[in-house]
């Protein structure tokens, strides 16, 4: 087992709130980590953290040692930590003017890439990675991203986001927009993502938590309650307040 | 507190399978009241429960396979549905020992009654409170009285093999008595697999709230605090 992502006493605030309060988590290299908990326990703020997302708010600020591959991101440009680690929002964000073909190189020629043969390489495996090339490769410099289906413009985001290799993809509830067939897509996408890089997803969806990750934390007020296995967590989770929030007996 | 409903549910579950249980542990009683008086009409009565036993069974089944298929119920929860299906399958094999037992009574019977070397009564009174316990155990989610039960299993069992013993001798010294004797050899038998039921019964319960598996003579002690 290989730590990809390893997170030492992290601290988040929104201006004077503290809304992470010393989080602990070694995130294991090329499998799927859930992050789950009621609204405004912190989970979002702490994903956000992992790619220094969270510091674009200008209000707000973090502290703290979040290790990738054994590089502190805040030793590093943030532009390469995002190159590094990828983000997938709730809602897909493809850019609406550009064509499906732009928006996965966008990232790409943002890095200076300019090679076209490179570009049409890296543009189809992505979107093959992605499980969209099928449903596009027609149509990739006909159609923009934002003519697409919800679940494929989602595909798309995440193709985008692969285009740069990243060895962390940051899922920030990548589905709870999508029917229950672009879900289950993007979950058989999930399976396969993490042979090859490491995904940490927040999820409202503790069936989706337990169908795709292979560990899970528990978050609430700004708190990593528990973090273990997800057949631990969610069969025999070890603090009560996991298991009432599991349970539904609260949140 | 939410999935109020769901919760609801659950206590619907739990209601309707301590009723089954009310069914098999009356069952036992009848039987063993049946043999101690050598009442046809108690064994009657005993063959004539076993259908709404079989019933319940069925329809505990299918209200927990409902709840795990519309609530996927999660942690504390889906372990009590699961140790639901697996008591109720104990409780309806309860229902069948008491029937194999007025089935033996019934063929003694029809002979005269023996003095047999074998206190049926008295490990019938242990068993019995064995059946209890577990249920004790499963009504109040208490694991100490579910290990009790585990704990009362290896005093049933060797009664069961004194049993074995006194008859085998008793059988050999008396042909005479041999077919009452075989006939009691059963009920203790089934007795016997009364108890084991209970004792499963037991290790649900403690899986149901330790989230601890102690089948097979894994410890109780790994079933933590």
């Amino acid at each position: 087992m290989t730590t990809a992502v390893e997170v030492r006493d992290l601290k988040a605030w929104f201006g004077k709130t503290e809304a992470l309060h010393g989080i602990n988590m070694s995130v294991e290299a090329r499998h799927a980590t859930a992050v789950i908990g009621p609204s405004g326990c912190g989970k979002s703020t702490f994903i956000r953290c992992l790619n220094r997302m969270h510091e674009t708010n200008p209000e707000a600020k973090a502290q703290g040692k979040v290790e990738v591959g054994g590089t502190d991101i805040y030793e590093m440009p943030a532009v390469d930590v995002r190159r590094r680690v990828g983000m997938v929002f709730q809602k897909p964000n493809p850019f609406p003017s550009m064509t499906i073909y732009d928006n996965v190189a966008a990232g790409l020629k943002l890095n200076g890439t300019r090679n076209r043969r490179t570009l049409d390489e890296v543009v189809e495996h992505s979107l093959q990675q992605a499980a969209l090339w099928d449903e596009v490769k027609d149509v990739l410099k006909k159609k923009s991203g934002a003519s697409l289906s919800g679940g494929q413009q989602q595909r798309l985001c995440i193709a985008r986001a692969l285009a740069v290799k990243p060895e962390v993809m940051l899922m920030d509830e990548p589905a709870s927009a999508l029917d229950p067939i672009s879900t289950a897509k993007i979950e058989d996408l999930i399976f396969e993502l993490k042979q090859k890089l490491t995904i940490v997803i927040v999820t409202h969806n503790m069936q989706q938590a337990s169908r795709v990750a292979e560990f899970t934390g528990f978050f609430l007020m700004g708190n990593l309650i528990e973090f273990d296995k997800t057949e631990k967590i969610f069969t025999n989770p070890s603090d009560k307040r996991t298991e009432d929030y599991i349970t539904g007996r609260f949140g | 507190m939410t999935r109020i409903r769901f919760h609801q549910e659950l206590d619907e579950l739990k209601h309707r399978i301590l009723a089954m249980a009310g069914l098999a542990e009356q069952a036992v009683d009848l039987a063993v009241q049946a043999y101690s008086q050598r009442d046809a009409v108690l064994c009657e009565r005993v063959l004539a429960s076993e259908a709404g036993i079989n019933r319940a069974e069925r329809e505990v089944d299918e209200f927990a396979i409902d709840l795990l298929a519309m609530q996927q119920p999660m942690a504390i929860d889906l372990r009590f549905i699961l140790a639901v299906i697996k008591i109720n399958a104990d409780l309806e094999r309860v229902g069948d020992q008491a029937v194999n037992i007025v089935q033996r009574v019934m063929n003694m019977l029809e002979l005269p009654p023996s003095e047999l070397p074998v206190d049926i009564p008295a490990m019938a009174t242990r068993v019995r409170a064995m059946v209890r316990d577990a249920l004790r155990s499963f009504i109040e989610g208490d694991p100490e009285v579910a290990k009790h039960v585990l704990e009362a299993d290896d005093e049933i069992d060797r009664m069961n093999h004194e049993a074995f013993a006194a008859l085998s001798r008793y059988m050999q010294s008396q042909p005479d008595g041999a077919v009452q004797a075989l006939d009691a050899l059963s009920i203790a038998r089934n007795l016997e697999r009364v108890a084991d039921h209970a004792t499963n019964i037991a290790e649900d319960v403690i899986f149901w709230i330790r989230g601890a598996d102690v089948r097979h003579g894994a410890g109780y002690s790994s079933a933590g605090s």
